[in-house]
C-alpha cells in the first residue's frame, strides 16, 4: 500500500514537472508562493500539509455564503492591488505579511497564478 | 519620522543610512506602509497612544549583515528588536517591546544549514519556519520528526527562544528543552557560540549541550542579550507507530490519584508522548473551554446523571507497536485500583501516515505544521467575527489534581467577576517537562474594548501570583506585570538580569524591556517607573 502511495506521489510529481515546463515563469513562481504562504489557510483542497481543514477558505465560505467562491484559487477578481491590500493590512485574524516574507513581486506572481488557477 | 527614545533625528538618519549600506536600500524600511506591517496584529494596545511601534525595520540576510547592523546600532545607541519570522501572534507578533526600536527582521535568514540524520539533529537560521523545515525534511526523505507548535507558521528559533511548545515527545516538545547549541551576535557585534560550538573544529555542537563552564544557552531565552543567528535542535527519529489511550474516572475525588499515578508513569518514561488531562463532563458544552469545577457532590451528580466521566487522562505513546502496546497495558494496570475506571484505545497510527490518516489526525502530534487551529476563534471580519485575534494567558500551576481544581476555579471566578471572555481554556497543558500550564485564550478587539481587557488581565496576573502561579510567557503589554510577580528577594531575579544586561549591553540597545528586563538608560520606562 505504501509502495502504491509512493508511486502515486511520483506520478503526481512528474505531472507537475511537465506542467511546470510549459508554465509562465511568473505563474509558476506564484503557484509556489501560494502553495507555501497561502494554501495552508486558503487552499481549495488538501493544502501543503494535506489539511482538509482550511480556516481561511471556511471563513470566506461563511462570509460570502455562495456569492463568491470561498477558495482563492477559484477567484478571478483578485488583482495584485487587491491582494496587496489584504496582505499588507491584514484582515480579521489574518495578520499582515511583511515585505521580507512576501515581496511585491511575490504578490504580483500570486495574482498571475490566481488568474490561471481560476480559469482551470 | 519617528525616532527611538533618546535618539535625535540626525543620529537616527545616520544610523539608517549605515544600515542601508550594510544590507542594501531595499531591506531598510522606514515608510508608514511598511512599518504598519511591523505592528502586533493582535495587540491589546491597538490604535492607542501606548501601542508599541517600530521606528524602522531592517532585514539582514546573513550573520555578517546582522553584525554590521548591531555595530551600527551600538555605536549610535539605537535600540533594536530582533524578530525571527514575526509570527509570535498572541505574544507580541513582530512589534518591539520598546516603542521606537528598530526591528531587526531575520526572516530572510532562512537556511536549513544541516540536518544530521545519524545524530538526529538540525542546525537552522532564525528565518526557517516550521513549514519550511517540514518541506525540507520531506524533500530530503528524512527519517526525523520535528516538534511543531499550533499554529505552525512561526520560526523554529523564535518559538524556542520564547519557550514555545509542541505536542510530541518529552524532551522535544518543550522547544527550548531540545535546543543544543546557539550562535548569537552580542551587543558589541561579536559572535558567540555556546556549548561545543565554542571549540573550533568540534563536531559535537549538536551533541553535548553544556560545553564548559556555565551553560549560556539560557541567556538567550526570552532575553535581551543577543541576536540569535543559528540554533541547533535535537530531533526525534520518526517512530514506527503512535498510540493514544484514555483513562477515565467517575468521581470528583479521583483526580488527585489520576494525576499522581500519571506523573509517576511519565517521570518513569512509561509513556513518552504528551499527556492530556481533561474533564469530559465539564467540557460537554464546549470541548475547548472547560467549565468551572463545581463542588464534589454537584460534579458527582452530573456524572451519575449523564454517565460522562468526571476526569480523563490521555497518555500518548510513540515507538514500535509491540513496545507501545505493552506500555499501554502496563499503564492501564496502574489505574485498575480506582473504582469504576474505564480504559479506551482512542487512536493508533502506523507510521508513515497514509492519506486517510492525514484526514483524521491532529497534525502537530506528528510534527506536521498546520493552521487548522484558526478554525476556532477568529474567522475573518464582519458580523460573524467573534474577535480580531487573541492573546494567551499562561500560568505555571502545581502539577497535581488539586492544582487543576484550584487554578480552574480561581481563573473562572476571576473571569466571571471581571467580565473577561475566554474562547479556549485548558487548565493543565503539558508541553513542558514536569509542569502544568494553565492556558486561556483571551479574545482581543480593535474597537476600544481592550482597556478593560488589559485591566482585567493585570488583575488576574496579580491574583494568580497571590496563589504562587506565574506566567511562563506573555504579551509585551504585560511583561512588566508578570516579571513584577517574580519578586523573591526584593526582585533579585530581575535585578540580576538587569546587572547582566548592563554588563553585556552597556548601551542598552537589544530588546529593551523584553520580559521586564530594562537597560539602565530605559529603566524609568518600566510600568512601575523603574522603582524596583
Amino acid at each position: 500500500m505504501k509502495v502504491l502511495f509512493a508511486s502515486v506521489l511520483l506520478g503526481a510529481a512528474l505531472s507537475l514537472s511537465v506542467a511546470a515546463q510549459s508554465e509562465d515563469p511568473q505563474v509558476a513562481h506564484g503557484r509556489q508562493v501560494f502553495e507555501r504562504q497561502c494554501a495552508p489557510c486558503h487552499g481549495r483542497g488538501p493544502g501543503d500539509d494535506r489539511s482538509p481543514m482550511l480556516p481561511g477558505t471556511a471563513a470566506l465560505a461563511e462570509k460570502y455564503d455562495g456569492a463568491r467562491p470561498a477558495a482563492l484559487e477559484d477567484r478571478s477578481d483578485l488583482s495584485a492591488p487587491v491582494i496587496t491590500l489584504f496582505v499588507r493590512r491584514g484582515s480579521g485574524a489574518m495578520p499582515f505579511f511583511r515585505a521580507s516574507e512576501l515581496s511585491d513581486a511575490d504578490i504580483a506572481a500570486i495574482a498571475a497564478y490566481l488568474q490561471t488557477s481560476s480559469a482551470d | 519620522m519617528t525616532t527611538p527614545p533618546g535618539i535625535d533625528a540626525a543620529t537616527f538618519a545616520d544610523g539608517l543610512a549605515a544600515m542601508r549600506s550594510a544590507v542594501g536600500d531595499e531591506w531598510v524600511f522606514d515608510q508608514p506602509a511598511d512599518l504598519n506591517t511591523y505592528r502586533d496584529f493582535y495587540s491589546v494596545l491597538w490604535g492607542e497612544p501606548e501601542e508599541k511601534l517600530a521606528s524602522a525595520a531592517v532585514a539582514p540576510a546573513s550573520v555578517e549583515e546582522v553584525q554590521a547592523v548591531v555595530r551600527v546600532a551600538n555605536e549610535r545607541r539605537i535600540p533594536i528588536y530582533p524578530i525571527s519570522t514575526g509570527r509570535n501572534l498572541g505574544y507580541g507578533g513582530s512589534a518591539p517591546v520598546l516603542s521606537g526600536s528598530v526591528v531587526v527582521d531575520l526572516k530572510r535568514m532562512d537556511r536549513v544549514i544541516e540536518v544530521n540524520e545519524d545524530n538526529c539533529s538540525a542546525l537552522v537560521e532564525p528565518g526557517v519556519s516550521f513549514f519550511d523545515m517540514y518541506r525540507h525534511l520531506r524533500e530530503s526523505g528524512s527519517k526525523l520528526m520535528m516538534s511543531v507548535p499550533d499554529p505552525g507558521w512561526g520560526s523554529l528559533v523564535g518559538n524556542a527562544l520564547d519557550s514555545g511548545g509542541g505536542y510530541t515527545v518529552a524532551g522535544y516538545r518543550g522547544h527550548f528543552e531540545a535546543v543544543c547549541g546557539i550562535e548569537a551576535v552580542m551587543a558589541d557585534g561579536e559572535l558567540l557560540r555556546t556549548g561545543m560550538g565554542a571549540l573550533p573544529g568540534s563536531e559535537t555542537w549538536q551533541q553535548y549541550r553544556m560545553g564548559l563552564g556555565p551553560c549560556l544557552d539560557g541567556m538567550f531565552r526570552q532575553s535581551t542579550l543577543g541576536v540569535v543567528t543559528k540554533m541547533g535542535f535535537w530531533m526525534f527519529p520518526t517512530p514506527e507507530a503512535w498510540l493514544s489511550g484514555s483513562v477515565s474516572v467517575m468521581r470528583y475525588e479521583d483526580l488527585d490519584e489520576l494525576v499522581r499515578v500519571a506523573n509517576e508513569l511519565e517521570y518513569g518514561n512509561l509513556f513518552n508522548g504528551m499527556p492530556g488531562f481533561s474533564s469530559p463532563v465539564l467540557t460537554q458544552e464546549n470541548p475547548i473551554a472547560m467549565a468551572m469545577i463545581p463542588e464534589p457532590e454537584v460534579m458527582n451528580r452530573m456524572v451519575a446523571e449523564s454517565g460522562v466521566p468526571a476526569w480523563s487522562f490521555s497518555p500518548n505513546f510513540y515507538g514500535p507497536e509491540r513496545v507501545i502496546r505493552e506500555q499501554w497495558a502496563y499503564v492501564k494496570s496502574r489505574f485498575e485500583h480506582i473504582p469504576g475506571v474505564q480504559f479506551a484505545e482512542t487512536g493508533f497510527v502506523d507510521l508513515p501516515l497514509s492519506p486517510d490518516d492525514m484526514e483524521r489526525i491532529h497534525k502537530p502530534r506528528f510534527g506536521i505544521p498546520s493552521l487548522e487551529i484558526f478554525s476556532v476563534g477568529s474567522r475573518g471580519y464582519g458580523n460573524f467575527n467573534p474577535s480580531d485575534g487573541h492573546i494567551w494567558f499562561s500560568a505555571v500551576i502545581p502539577r497535581s489534581g488539586q492544582g487543576i481544581i484550584d487554578a480552574n476555579r480561581v481563573m473562572r471566578a476571576e473571569c466571571e467577576r471581571l467580565g473577561l471572555d475566554l474562547f479556549m481554556f485548558a487548565p493543565a497543558v503539558t508541553c513542558w517537562t514536569r509542569s502544568f500550564v494553565l492556558f486561556a485564550a483571551v479574545p482581543v478587539y480593535k474597537d476600544g474594548r481592550n482597556e478593560h481587557l488589559r485591566d482585567a488581565v493585570r488583575e488576574i496576573i496579580r491574583t494568580c501570583a497571590s496563589h504562587g502561579w506565574g506566567e511562563y510567557r506573555c504579551p509585551p503589554a504585560f511583561m512588566d506585570d508578570v516579571m513584577e510577580a517574580y519578586s523573591f528577594g526584593d526582585h533579585k531575579l530581575r535585578r540580576v538580569n538587569e546587572q547582566i544586561k548592563d554588563a553585556l549591553d552597556p548601551n542598552g540597545i537589544i530588546s529593551a524591556g523584553r520580559y521586564g528586563v530594562w537597560p539602565e538608560r530605559y529603566r524609568h520606562l518600566r510600568r512601575d517607573g523603574g522603582a524596583a
